[in-house]
């Protein structure tokens, strides 16, 4: 009978500093030998790990009320527009949103700088009412006058994502890095192997509720991410080929550090927020130590023309390939490059395995799985008829 | 004698157009040139980027000739400025550098950065998600 394990067990033998946990990298090495039967038999967790730019990232910020109060309706962070349409002194401030005098400073730069410690300048407008009469308010503030600040993202941790090239003449600046013409460079973004979706594809341990490493402390994940998508093409070992699902996640954010959030602002495109990302997968069963054990060989994706209208597929690569610094596109020979960072990826997964060795960091049981047939929907654009759209 | 490469930034002053200055660092100090990258703006300043190889006694002579007539010459690593600590080791500015400076470590994905292959092409500054990349080539300073 194949070894199984619950999470109590896994959770007790890190309690009692005696749980075996590897880096997925680690896994990966080791399943060259190892069977999976093995690997459940002498492996309880396996770390998994990304650090790449996340646009769809943002927080939740509470000010405090003022006195007199005022109901904060429109909302400036450094200049950096935040969403009034809270209660009084609630916002989300959003990672891409920016200073329109300075459009290389964005919502990312301002959580930068609040979780560095910095003073950052609010200014906030409302109407005025009886029960909030002040109708402007121009203040600092700073991680420490702050109620509330948590990290709250609705899309993460992309399970797998594109290769991006660009067939046309021009160069293309893109969230993907600057895309040179003629298919001169190929850019891809996942860590591979280490990437948290691809060592758990069909989501039986990461689900709403996973205690994960977020930004340098401890997140959750909350829901399925937006564009959240179970059928995409997947290969021979159900691993999708392309960009699939997504996490919803959760920390907060006065416990975070820039070395692990990152602002950053990509040429002619806009600002982005480089958000790190740790989940532990417990080993539960053979068929885990089989997911686990996938490596860069084994893991394909698809390279996509970034230059061309709605992106056509050219083919389809292993990370193998691509980590070897050039592949093959149309019989062309491309220079790949990443765009997301391996090396603080690799940093997160050895922390995360570390707080687990020490009994710092518990597995938490999913206290719901996400769906598992789920696809996505285009925008259609509906015509209306004159005057039609007043009536809505 | 061993000949030596350097890349040098030659700033040239206004009305400096009506010398053979090139020619002269060929034919009297041996020094074979080869233009980088040059932006020449008429009755304004011109900057080249000059990778020269000689012994070193003519590059010598030869800087020192260019410098006589009022270019200012400067190692091209001393134009280059890199924000090493905060760099993340993305990756991006390795996609757009084909002189081979910027390359990740096959092992650690740590960025390395060997100026001596820089030729200044400046895409790497606009790439860096991080703007850690500073090239003064024009002295717009």
């Amino acid at each position: 009978m194949a070894r199984v394990k619950s999470y109590h067990e896994i959770n007790e033998k890190i309690r009692k500093g005696e749980a075996v946990v590897l880096t997925a990298e680690e896994v990966a090495e080791m399943a060259k030998t190892a069977t999976p039967e093995e690997i459940v038999e002498k492996v309880d967790v396996v770390t998994t790990a990304t650090f790449g730019a996340m646009c769809s990232s943002g927080a939740f910020i509470n000010f405090g009320h003022a006195n007199p109060p005022i109901r904060m309706e429109k909302i400036r962070l450094n200049g950096v527009p935040a969403y009034g349409g809270l209660a009084a002194v609630d916002t989300y401030l959003g990672a891409t949103s920016v200073n329109s005098d300075n459009p290389e400073y964005g919502g990312a730069h301002v959580i930068q700088d609040l979780i560095d410690g910095k003073d950052v300048i609010l200014e906030a407008w409302g109407k005025g009412t009886d029960c909030y009469p002040r109708k402007h308010i121009r203040t600092i503030i700073n991680k420490e006058t702050l109620n509330e600040m948590f990290l709250f993202n609705p899309r993460n941790a992309y399970q797998n994502y594109n290769v991006a090239v660009n067939t046309t003449s021009k160069i293309k600046y893109t969230y993907m890095g600057t895309l040179l013409p003629n298919m001169r460079n190929a850019n891809y973004s996942t860590s591979g192997e280490l990437s948290p979706l691809l060592n758990d594809p069909e989501f039986k341990t990461i689900g709403i509720g996973t205690r994960i490493f977020l930004g340098g402390t401890v997140g959750y994940v909350v829901w399925p991410g937006t564009q959240f998508h179970t059928n995409k093409p997947k290969d021979e070992n159900g691993v999708p080929v392309t960009n699939a699902a997504t996490l919803a996640v959760i920390g907060n954010l006065k416990e975070m550090s820039s070395e692990f959030l990152q602002a950053a602002y990509y040429e002619k495109y806009g600002v982005s927020l480089f958000v790190g990302i740790g989940i532990p997968i417990p080993i539960l069963n053979v068929e885990m130590a089989r997911r686990v054990s996938i490596n860069n060989s084994q893991i394909q994706t698809s390279v996509l023309d970034y230059g061309s209208p709605g992106s056509p597929k050219l083919g389809q690569v292993t990370y193998e390939q691509l980590r070897s610094g050039e592949i093959e596109v149309n019989g062309q020979k491309v220079k790949t490059a990443p765009v997301a960072s391996l090396s603080k990826a690799r940093k997160i997964a050895g922390l995360l395995k570390e707080m687990i060795q020490k009994g710092e960091f518990f597995i938490q049981e999913p206290v719901q799985l996400f769906p598992s047939n789920t696809s996505l929907k285009g925008l259609v654009e509906v015509e209306m008829l004159d005057g039609e759209g007043g009536k809505l | 004698m061993n000949s030596v490469k350097r890349k040098i930034i030659l700033r040239f002053p206004p009305q400096s157009g009506d010398k053979p200055l090139s020619y002269v660092l060929v034919k009297d100090y041996d020094i074979k040139i080869n233009i980088l990258k040059a932006e020449v703006m008429p009755g304004k300043r011109g900057s080249l980027l000059l990778e020269m190889e000689g012994t070193q006694r003519n590059l010598d002579k030869g800087i020192a000739y260019l410098e006589a007539h009022n270019v200012e010459c400067q190692p091209l690593e001393k134009r280059l400025k890199f924000e090493s600590l905060k760099c993340i080791s993305c990756g991006n500015c390795t996609a757009v550098c084909f002189a081979g400076a910027l390359t990740m470590n096959p092992e650690t994905w740590v960025l390395e950065f060997n100026k001596d292959e820089c030729i200044a092409c400046e895409l790497c500054v606009k790439a860096c998600p991080l703007k850690l990349f500073e090239i003064d080539f024009r002295d717009e300073n």
